[in-house]
């Protein structure tokens, strides 16, 4: 009997493992030990956190594929790597370099700003940011087996994956109260494939896991994304910006878990030491926002 | 009527794919993030999810003694992947100071096909079900690499490396029934439910035997 890798099923269906989880970004070996050792479910390996990508300026690329592999040996959970918007020679390194998953991320800066990469003919799975619906059933189309709301990396700031998750939940709810005749023009103001589509309209769901990221900072953010909707969490700068990662993370891991009971959450958020800084989407100039990044 | 009240571990994984099979097969279905939430459980799956941080959250909130009571007083559980980890009595592969609740005689490899691009699907013969063959999705999957005597195996690859096991009334899969819309595993764990007889006063039936062990 012969087996087949790299399919739809084996692709989305490593996000469904996820769920319930949150994915740490880490700089280096040592920060993706502590991010295991406090429970993540996957390591996102970059060479800046957003944070520091946004004060430092300049171009941001994929990270150097020492750093990634040394991640990779240093750990047993999935690791994730990044790879600019469009560039499909830097995820067919990421892929060489036999990572878990790629995030084509608005994190990076963009290296088309037309077209995303066509994901389906990759053997690893692709993660992207979406700010609404129809961004999201764009990347689907395009062969993303995992969504995450987008938010706005690097602020610390919770606003925009708030927006974002809202957005996309309740657009998915309104398709479920149209009629089936209402599908077409639905479609066409998505900007989305009519059969993705109607095919959510039926479920009440993306056909892919839905995770959330872009500013969340502190246990109750991660439990407020997960009430709101999301399968699990996307921890950017918010960890090792702060004060007292291990402790950190470890207590946003126990607030995904228990997102429903304040109880809990109240005790994990006891004697963290400080909170990333952060700076207010409202004062990032919009220039600079890269949620916007994405077509 | 309402079928047999049957848990699955909730802390984090695909809690969400073993309820949907389960209710289809007519189970009442609730889900396990404390120890009250095993009372009145006839049954319990351990789903696929990452086994280290089941394990962390389990120990944090007081779920690992009593699972591990519940499969010594012989409660049908059914775990896949991660949840085949956490049924084995030994573990090659696991992070440092990662624990398991045990029950299945069996030493059981992490991440044992490599990374994510060597996921795969196929299809496995289970001569214990007779019929067309399982569709299988091993995603990251660990593998049995030794079993005790009272364990049998329930499929192998074609190279002879065994991915599923049955001890009594525990079953482990290290392929995801549950995504492939495969229900004779659950069915299984309903029928080994059907038949089991509880032992009263549950926390007080016999221990475990062997201590889980773990090598790095």
């Amino acid at each position: 009997m012969s087996s087949t890798t790299g399919t739809d099923r084996v692709k989305r269906g490593l996000a469904d493992m996820l769920k319930g989880g949150v994915i740490m970004d880490v700089v280096t070996p040592e920060q993706a030990r502590i991010a295991e050792d406090a429970g993540a479910v996957a390591v996102m390996a970059l060479e800046r956190v957003p944070a520091d990508i946004r004060a430092q300026g300049g171009v941001a690329r994929m990270s150097d594929p020492d750093l990634i592999e040394a991640i990779i040996a240093e750990v047993s959970i999935p690791v994730m790597a990044k790879a600019r918007i469009g560039h499909f020679v830097e995820a067919q390194v990421l892929q060489a370099l036999k990572v878990d998953y790629i995030d084509e991320s608005e994190v990076l800066s963009p290296a088309d700003y037309v077209h995303h990469i066509d994901k389906w003919p990759f053997t690893v799975p692709f993660v992207c940011g979406a700010t609404n619906l129809g961004e999201a059933l764009r990347r689907i189309n395009e062969g993303a087996a995992m969504i995450r709301s987008k938010g706005e990396a690097g602020t610390g700031d919770v606003s925009e994956a708030t927006k974002h998750i809202r957005t996309i939940t309740a657009e998915i709810r309104a398709l479920t109260a149209l009629s089936k005749d209402e599908l077409y023009v639905a479609a066409k103001e998505l900007q989305a494939p009519y059969d993705l589509v109607a095919e959510i309209a039926g479920t009440g769901r993306l056909p892919v896991v839905l995770f959330t990221a872009g500013g969340v900072a502190t246990p109750a953010d991660a439990a407020m994304m997960m009430q709101l909707g999301a399968d699990g969490v996307f921890v950017g700068s918010g960890i090792f910006k702060s004060g007292e990662p291990a402790k950190r993370a470890a207590a946003i891991v126990k607030a995904t878990t228990f997102y429903d009971d304040p109880t809990v959450i109240a005790e994990v958020s006891r004697g963290l030491g400080e909170a990333m800084v952060g700076i207010s989407v409202a004062d990032v100039p919009a220039p600079h926002r890269l949620a916007e990044r994405g077509w | 009527m309402t079928g047999p009240r049957v848990g699955v571990l909730a802390l984090q994984g695909d809690v969400r794919e073993h309820a949907r099979v389960l209710a289809g097969l007519g189970a009442d279905v609730v889900t396990v993030r404390r120890p009250e939430d095993l009372a009145g459980v006839d049954g319990l799956v351990l789903p696929g999810g990452e086994s280290s941080v089941i394990d962390k959250l389990a120990r944090a909130y007081g779920l690992r003694q009593p699972i591990r009571d519940a499969i010594a007083s012989g409660l049908p559980v059914l775990g896949t992947c991660a949840g085949l980890i956490l049924l084995a009595d030994h573990v090659t592969g696991a992070i440092a100071g990662q624990e398991t609740f045990g029950g299945l005689d069996i030493t059981v490899r992490r991440n044992a096909f490599g990374s994510q691009a060597e996921s795969f699907e196929t299809d496995l013969d289970v001569p214990a079900f007779g019929g067309p063959p399982v569709h299988a999705a091993f995603i990251r999957a660990p593998l049995v690499e030794r079993i005790g005597p009272g364990v049998r195996p329930l499929a192998v690859l074609p190279d002879g490396r065994i991915v599923a096991v049955q001890q009594g009334a525990l079953l482990g899969t290290a392929f995801h029934p549950e995504v492939t819309g495969e229900t004779r595993f659950h069915q299984r764990l309903l029928d080994a439910v059907a038949t089991s007889t509880p032992v009263p006063g549950g926390a007080e039936g016999a221990p475990i035997p062997a201590l889980t062990k773990l090598t790095p």
